[in-house]
């Protein structure tokens, strides 16, 4: 192990460069430009064994991806925003043909109007595709998740994409502290991998992405969904395993002061860790308030979730993308969903927040907190979405 | 270069049994490809015709490793499936020496997956692309695209009162994928079975990205007899509407100059998509795409080698 600094663009290239994948197939784009620059750097130097596709689009970067997937090659590929977007059509794709990809996103705001800073509407927007997801707080999550990523997406009960999420230019492009393993630790924990079928055994040919009409169709989307459900007991055994290599603890999510809180705050990405200060602070002033941050969204964490919300006065969702005409953000709707089943009715209030890279700053969520007092007080539901941090 | 004795002796890589109609030309084309590329070969197909017709769950047409994955990407599809086995065959992991085809129609190629076709060749990825090009959006129901030509008819630009058909004519996508200076580049018809074999040959044998343009006639969309799919495709030969040529390593070279060039008309009259030129104010229609056709023949002409021998 070697302590390092490194953005979180190079701290996924450099697990990338771990991993070696067989074919690795991008397209650049804004923030997530330097992760492939330096993972194709990696490869110029002869550092890692992969061929490089560096498609004409996102688009066909995924779907070459998805080919040599199907060849039964390990497969990156990284990208952000509109790049997710163009790809869309085949992230569906990609999950259906059960193809473990791992790709990296950097997320940024989607366009329109245009603009290359962070939020979440991108990968969001996808969480419908079938891939799992993973966020990360900081570059050392950023290299641990898709370390992991790679584990999940390869176990045979699994075999499904997996987004690596971390923030546009709050993480991809900030020097950070990260812990990085040793080549032969990586390679031991991720294995080789073994693929059940491949296009490359002429031997035994297979006919890959039929036509598949309403008298099969549903059953094969029926058998995604328990792919999905499978992915939830090989998440948590990934990250214990990753926790005792590397001494630090890992779980779907992480409970910060929750054990006796009243007021709890969910967040995902880097605001996670400014919500983490807070808290630690808010309780030298003797306040009963937790954070529950999100590691992984897809499948999304329900009964862990649930457990915390349960006995809580009041409980703040932070999203951090934004549906138009829904009932708040993506988060807060699973978390309001999960709650409601389950018989736990704390008073909930969803926070968009920092859409297209607004800042949000320690002070912003400090407010969030004091806000939420008074929800706790008054014990009953309010208005559910407000904003953080915009004119009016 | 194997005789049709010998390619009759060959495993059909393509079962019977698939969907495809009745007088089809496009699996024909498919089974004369696969009985010169063998059992080692990767088949990426885009969405179309071939595709819904050969493998409709759980059933398979082919004998051989196939993907579709969607519409506008058989070639970005293909190009990954051929860089995994090169990065496979550098590791060592794979020793098997293997082909890679992609087949879209003219939809998938001249327009929605034009963009993906020139990416791939750009980059130089060894495989075979065929368009089997029936000059329209034929699985949907005949709807225009950009290899219909000039004043057919059909769904979504019909003729009717103030329409004669297409008002464009079909764009020119062998010579735009030969701009692309790969190794090999034709253009070939289902009927002239040993041009497109020889052809195929040289295409699979090319150190880089190969095209095929195959003339694909559609008995729905183009109206004709199905028993008629050979003679159709001949004359659109004769005619010199769809010349026989190839462009290897940037040569161009004629490979049949017809002894007679026949009117296009001949052409025309056999299919119901071009009978509104047979009504009053045809003859213009007819006029202008024979115009059009002697236009792009006399470039050929111009920039080719000539066969040693004409055709009878």
């Amino acid at each position: 192990m070697k302590i390092v600094g490194l953005t979180g663009n190079d701290a996924v290239a450099e697990a990338m460069r771990q991993l070696n994948p067989d074919v690795c197939a991008a397209y650049p784009i804004t923030p997530q430009t330097e992760l492939m620059e330096k993972f194709a750097s990696f490869a110029a130097d002869g550092k890692v064994k992969t061929e490089i596709v560096l498609a004409e689009s996102e688009h066909s970067a995924m779907s070459a991806c998805i080919g040599a997937s199907c060849a039964g090659g390990r497969v990156m590929t990284a990208t952000s925003a509109n790049g997710l977007a163009l790809m869309w059509e085949m992230l569906y794709i990609a999950a259906s043909y059960r193809c473990p990809i791992v790709m990296g996103v950097v997320n940024r705001a989607l366009s329109g109007p245009i603009n290359i800073h962070c939020d979440h509407s991108d990968s969001m927007g996808a969480r419908d595709a079938g891939w799992i997801q993973l966020f990360s707080e900081n570059s050392q999550e950023a290299y641990d998740n898709t370390i992991q990523a790679i584990k999940i997406a390869e176990n045979p009960d699994v075999l499904l994409p997996v987004m690596v999420c971390l923030d546009g230019f709050i993480t991809s492009h900030t020097v950070e502290r990260v812990e990085v393993l040793d080549d032969e630790v990586v390679s031991r924990f991720a294995g080789e991998y073994v693929p059940k079928y491949s296009l490359l055994r002429s031997d035994r040919p297979m006919t890959f992405g039929p036509l598949d009409f309403h008298d099969y169709y549903f059953e094969h989307k029926r058998i995604q969904f328990e792919a999905m459900e499978k992915a939830k007991p090989v998440v948590r055994d990934v990250s214990e395993r990753f926790s005792k290599l590397v001494g630090r603890p890992f779980g779907v999510l992480d409970a910060h002061k929750m054990e006796d809180a009243e007021i709890a705050v969910i967040a995902l990405g880097s605001t996670a860790g400014t919500a983490r200060g807070v808290v630690d602070e808010l309780r030298e002033q003797g306040k009963k308030v937790g954070l529950i941050k999100l590691r992984v969204f897809r499948p999304f964490p329900i009964k862990e979730i649930v457990e915390l919300a349960r006995g809580l006065k009041a409980l703040a969702v932070m999203d951090r993308s934004i549906s138009f005409g829904g009932l708040g953000g993506p988060v807060f709707g699973e978390t309001r969903s999960a709650c409601y089943g389950a018989g736990v009715n704390v008073p909930m209030v969803n926070y968009i927040y920092g859409l297209g890279g607004r800042d949000t700053t320690f002070e912003e969520i400090e407010r969030l907190y004091g806000e939420m007092e008074t929800v706790a007080r008054e014990g009953k539901q309010v208005d559910a979405i407000r904003f953080l941090n915009v004119r009016e | 270069m194997a005789t049709l004795k010998e390619l009759a002796k060959r495993d059909d890589l393509l079962s019977g049994g698939h969907r495809a109609c009745a007088g089809c030309a496009m699996t024909s084309i498919v089974r004369q490809i696969l009985l010169v590329a063998g059992k080692d070969v990767v088949v990426g197909c885009a969405t179309g015709c071939l595709e819904v017709t050969t493998t409709i769950f759980p059933y398979s047409a082919w004998r051989v490793p196939f993907i579709h994955t969607a519409f506008e990407n058989v070639a970005a599809t293909i190009s990954g499936v051929e860089t995994a086995y090169r990065s496979l065959r550098k590791q060592g992991v794979l020793n098997k020496e293997m082909r890679f085809i992609a087949f879209g129609g003219d939809g998938g190629t001249y327009d929605i997956g034009i963009q993906a076709l020139s990416g791939a060749l750009e980059r130089g990825h060894r495989m075979l692309y065929v368009c089997y090009d029936n000059e329209a959006y034929m699985n949907t129901g005949v709807q225009r695209s950009g290899a219909t030509p000039f004043s057919a008819n059909t769904t979504t630009c019909p003729v009717g009162e103030c329409s004669t058909g297409k008002p464009q004519f079909n764009k020119d996508l062998t010579a735009i994928v030969a701009a692309h200076g790969i190794p090999y580049v034709a253009q070939t018809t289902s009927a002239h079975w040993r041009d497109l074999t020889t052809k195929v040959e040289k295409a699979l044998n090319a150190d880089g990205p190969s095209f095929l343009n195959v003339l694909s006639p559609c008995v729905v969309g183009w109206e004709y007899p199905s028993d008629q799919t050979v003679q159709i495709a001949k004359l659109a030969v004769d005619t010199c509407f769809w010349p026989l040529y190839e462009v290897e390593n940037g040569k161009y070279r004629l490979n049949l100059i017809p002894a007679e060039k026949k009117p296009l008309d001949e052409w025309i009259k056999r299919q119901g998509r071009f009978k509104h030129f047979y009504k009053p104010g045809g003859e213009e229609l007819l006029a202008k795409a024979q115009a059009e056709v002697d236009r792009r023949w006399e470039r050929l002409l111009a920039v080719s080698e000539k066969p040693q021998k004409q055709s009878k």
